[in-house]
């Protein structure tokens, strides 16, 4: 047996990597080195542990201790303080926003403490690339009972009982699926991973497969043994490149023990599983397109029924289910149904991963009980809104789905209580704006992601979107009209009925749910020129405050068009005719002077 | 992998490489680690704990350190943790930490001529 004293978990999630954790990592086994103690400290690199604003950061066992923002020269005295004489360091702890003190132990923090990890119970925790670790965890265990103590119609019941729902952003019962698919006449049938992520701002599925990429084949395995199929494919975007490699290293280290192959647990049950690296097209995370893009060709959808559970890949059923809604299957076998059933809510049962994005203290990801409220996710463990702005609303649900303002802050989430807000689950992504964000704005930007992302097999999606992002474009110029309004809804309930797939029949809803809830803005822009919030570059006119401004001269040194104009200490003036509102003067001046009307 | 019963012996030898990460440790050592217990030997004594705790198996124990607690003629010295027991050893040395894991921790006798009382 190897053993250390202390295990130090250092996160090379895609955003600590972005922040430079690979640096760390090496300062810290250098100086590791260097003070001798390679027997007695273990560094693991793991998936992402969530607080990935903070990155690089690191966690060190036993003692639960969490440093962040790491820098290479920091991992010195984290070695010669901490490892060795068990100092913690303090000036590289968390300080929450809002607290006078720093916290050392990472389950002393809100952000940690209030989550509830189920799908990402591993991320962040082992090393990603180490079945032995996977296996220490309880990994394959799920499997091993579900062959040798399980039929697969008990398989199937335990899942439905669990009242497990698509992750992916539907919602449909994944027991009911994997059902329609083991009743489905037809061989062979396939299992596959849907890891197309592609809201902005999502990135849980990536966390998962490069954080804890066994938990996905282990269940896909499940899923086989269930309904009687032996060959599962994994469509993962080539934009995740670790991703991709991680899995193609999880499934050769499973056929090396067995765990993935012929004759698994020594029955007679074979299952194997390849990767198919799409080209990361927003449409081949519909289901029917991803199918197309797997058997090689154009990845378009096709309308349903036939829905995959009976005619699915090369036309024969298949489960297709996402990589957050694999990650719980082994959690349910080995727990039982009424062990996920016990969290979440009447309908929506179990956890649900959230990646916080947008002008929140934390972001990042989180994942709690469903049931959850906004206000909690939001504030609690997302700590509020970043530089003590206002909170004005939450888009959740990707391009598909729409904002949530303040006043429904004490919804609890699931299914049912998104759709009767207007919006959807999604996949989780929430994206929180602040008063400085316009919602006409945030509109167009969604559908402008749309607009880009249809495939162009029908006219619904191909030009309403475009139409519809044409006449958004002109209200944000201060160009549009009356009955706008009125010319958005039509378009947008016609798209809504006649486009072909869910990406086409769910884009207009970004328009929708912001005219339902901030209506009002869309009615400045049109009849009095106005952006509410001062986002919208033409309807604006940047005003120097002569009671506020000091003549500083900041201002008109940053102005790159030579706009503004003064005497030293004394208040200056902005020439509207050479202005060209990059709003550089507002975010230099110190007085705040320099305002919007 | 050939049944539940094979995969579950593995896990079990993984299982303890894997303890210093439970959030929480029933039993704990810190040895005190100050300028003065580094000077006293504390770090050989913590690296012979380490082998010790690996010869015994004992992978559950959480093993830390702590600063000065003020006591720097009675270094090194370690305090361990059971339950709501707290049990202090001074004056350890290499041979003394040895009989402490293996009396203290195995058999569960505190060994009361080598403790601060």
């Amino acid at each position: 047996m190897e053993m250390y004293r202390s295990h130090v978990l250092v996160c090379a999630g895609a955003g600590c990597i972005s922040s430079d954790c690979k640096s760390v990592q090496q300062a810290l086994l250098a100086n590791i080195n260097d003070y001798n103690l390679d027997s007695e400290v273990k560094v693991v690199e793991t998936g992402c542990m969530g607080p990935c604003d903070l990155g690089p950061v690191v966690m060190v066992f036993p003692d639960g201790v969490f440093y962040r923002k790491l820098k290479p020269e920091d991992t010195r005295e984290i070695v010669n303080e901490h490892l060795l004489k068990g100092k913690v360091v303090t000036r590289l702890l968390h300080k929450p926003a809002g607290s006078d003190s720093q916290v050392a132990k990472f389950n002393d923090l809100e952000f940690f403490k209030r989550q509830t990890r189920v799908a990402l119970r591993n991320t962040g925790v082992i090393n990603p690339e180490s079945v032995e670790e996977y296996i220490a965890r309880d990994g394959y265990r799920a499997l091993g009972k579900a062959i040798s103590q399980m039929s697969p119609q008990e398989v199937i019941e335990t899942i439905k009982e669990a009242g497990l729902r698509g992750r992916g952003g539907a919602g449909f019962p994944t027991g009911l699926k994997w059902q329609f698919t083991a009743s489905a006449p037809g061989n062979p049938k396939y299992v596959v991973c849907n890891a197309d992520e592609g809201d902005p701002g999502a990135f849980m599925d990536r966390s998962i497969l490069e954080g804890d990429p066994h938990s996905v084949l282990e269940a896909m395995a499940i899923c086989g043994y269930a309904i009687g199929s032996a060959k599962g494919y994994i469509y993962v975007r080539a934009e995740y490149p670790l991703a991709v490699e991680r899995l193609e290293l999880a499934i050769s280290k499973a056929r090396e023990y067995g765990l993935l192959g012929e004759n698994i647990f020594g029955s007679d049950f074979s299952f194997d599983v390849e990767i198919r690296v799409g080209a990361g097209a927003f449409v081949c995370g519909e289901e029917t397109a991803l199918l197309a893009s797997i058997e090689g060709r154009r990845g378009e959808p096709r309308p349903k029924p036939p829905f995959p559970a009976q005619e699915g890949l090369w036309g024969k059923p298949t489960v297709i289910n996402n990589v957050e809604t694999w990650a719980n299957i082994p959690q349910i076998i080995l727990n039982g149904a009424p062990w996920f059933a016990s969290m979440g809510t009447e309908k929506s049962k179990g956890t649900k991963v959230f990646a916080l994005a947008g002008k929140v203290n934390n972001t990042g990801l989180v994942e709690v009980p469903m049931g959850t409220t906004l206000r909690e996710i939001i504030f609690d463990i997302g700590g509020g809104i970043a530089g003590g702005k206002e909170f004005k609303a939450v888009q959740t649900g990707g391009p598909s789905g729409g904002c949530i303002p303040a006043e429904y802050l004490d919804t609890p989430v699931d299914y049912e209580s998104l759709n009767q807000l207007g919006t959807i689950m999604g996949s989780g992504g929430m994206i929180i704006v602040d008063e400085d964000t316009c919602m006409v704005d945030l509109a167009k930007f969604f559908l402008d992601f749309v607009r880009d992302e249809s495939c162009g097999k029908c006219a619904p999606c191909r030009i309403g979107t475009k139409r519809m992002l044409e006449i958004l474009e002109r209200i944000t110029r201060g160009e549009g009209q009356e009955g706008d309004i009125e010319l958005l809804e039509e378009l947008s309930s016609s798209i809504k009925n006649s486009a072909l797939c869910g990406l086409g029949q769910t884009a207009p809803n970004p328009v929708l749910s912001t005219l339902r809830y901030f209506r009002h803005e869309y009615e400045a822009h049109i009849r009095d020129k106005k952006c509410p919030a001062g986002a919208c570059p033409d309807l604006l006119t940047y005003y120097i405050d002569p009671r506020a401004c000091k003549g500083c001269g900041l201002c008109s040194k940053a102005c790159p068009s030579d706009a503004v104009m003064g005497e030293k200490k004394k208040p200056h003036t902005i020439d509207i005719n050479k202005c060209i509102k990059c709003g550089t003067c507002k975010q230099k001046c110190k007085f705040d002077a320099v305002i919007t009307l | 992998m050939k049944s539940l019963a094979e995969l579950d012996k593995l896990r079990e030898t993984l299982q303890r490489e894997m303890k210093a990460r439970d959030k929480e440790h029933d039993i704990s050592i810190a040895v005190s680690m100050g300028t003065c217990g580094i000077a006293a030997g504390a770090r050989e004594v913590v690296k012979v704990l380490l082998n010790e705790l690996k010869e015994q198996g004992l992978a559950h124990v959480a093993l830390t350190q702590t600063s000065c607690v003020g006591s720097c003629k009675h270094e090194p010295l370690l305090e361990i943790k059971r339950g709501n027991e707290k049990v202090i050893y001074v004056n350890v040395d290499q041979e003394r930490a040895k009989e402490i894991v293996r009396r203290h921790l195995v058999q569960g006798e505190v060994i009361k001529e080598w403790t601060d009382s």
